[in-house]
């Protein structure tokens, strides 16, 4: 069954704050074999210029998994997830992430599209603290395998 | 930010150092649970097959975080990433034995911006084949 095209444009109201931890960061750096120092010490991020520890550049992908997006998850979309695979992915980082951060993830579904037998869906992130202060744009597309409408003729 | 590299000293079409690296099994284990993302082909041979996949295969975004470290290990300030974007073209297919997965990232300068700006095009590489494509990032240099 095709994408409910009515929802391109639609914006969902902002996730839970989600709290960046020191150890979070460590986990995720020693996860994908990054021995960075800025990861895991402060006084070493500092002496880049950082106010405390960073996080690594796709770190933000653990929001989307500890505040599930609301924008994929409403029925009426019509969203099949067992054939969905992930596309493409962008992150325009308006800062670094720093420990202590309190983020919340504001979501759009900025496009569907026709890609042959297949649909294309970008679901556009903004990340900010809870103060309003633009930390990171996420740009997700997913291809949903094989639902794209019959055409006629 | 301090980036290590400076921006005079870099050309279009200058090189970073590759890197090469083994993706087994417990990486993908490892990465499921500091990322939360516990997809079931990324773990479970059974349900992989049975949906279609030659193995399990690792997560897209795990992919996309080793490549980065081909920039960041670069620059050598990770906060110097401004913007990285990468299409999943081919899944990286990881077998249970002692060998697993290799990666293989390398990239290039492609273009100078203002600002001290570079973009760099990444490339990711399992068995001569590209599992990323269009992977690019642009760093601040200094």
């Amino acid at each position: 069954m095709p994408l409910n095209p009515d929802f391109v444009g639609r914006s969902f109201p902002p996730s839970e704050p989600y709290e960046v931890g020191r150890e979070h960061i460590r986990e995720f750096a020693a996860a994908i074999g990054d021995t960075h120092p800025a990861y895991r010490d402060a006084a070493a991020a500092r002496a880049l210029g950082h106010s405390d520890v960073i996080a690594p550049p796709t770190f933000l992908t653990v929001v989307a998994f500890r505040r599930p997006n609301a924008a994929i998850a409403d029925p009426d979309l019509g969203l099949d997830y067992s054939r969905l695979v992930h596309g493409e992915q962008r992150f325009t980082h308006h800062r670094p992430v720093v420990a202590g951060d309190r983020l919340v993830s504001t979501s759009t579904i900025t496009d569907i599209r026709v890609a042959g037998r297949n649909e294309l869906m970008t679901i556009t992130s903004e990340i900010t603290t809870e103060a309003g202060e633009p930390v990171s744009t996420v740009t997700n597309v997913v291809v949903i395998r094989g639902t794209a409408p019959v055409q006629a003729g | 930010m301090a980036a290590q590299v400076r921006f005079a000293d870099v050309e279009v079409g200058t090189e970073l150092p590759a890197l090469s690296l083994s993706i087994q099994r417990w990486n993908l284990i490892q990465y499921a649970g500091a990322s939360g993302d516990f997809n079931i082909i990324h773990w479970s041979e059974r349900i992989a097959t049975l949906v279609g996949l030659p193995n399990v295969i690792a997560h897209g975004m795990y992919t996309m975080a080793l490549a980065a470290r081909v920039v960041t290990e670069w620059v050598g300030d990770p906060g110097a990433l401004l913007d990285y974007s990468v299409r999943f073209s081919r899944p990286v297919v990881v077998p249970d034995d002692e060998a697993g997965a290799s990666l293989t990232v390398s990239g290039r300068v492609e273009e100078k911006l203002d600002d001290q700006r570079v973009v760099v095009v990444i490339t990711a590489e399992v068995d001569g084949s590209s599992v990323l494509t269009g992977a690019r990032a642009t760093v601040r240099l200094s």
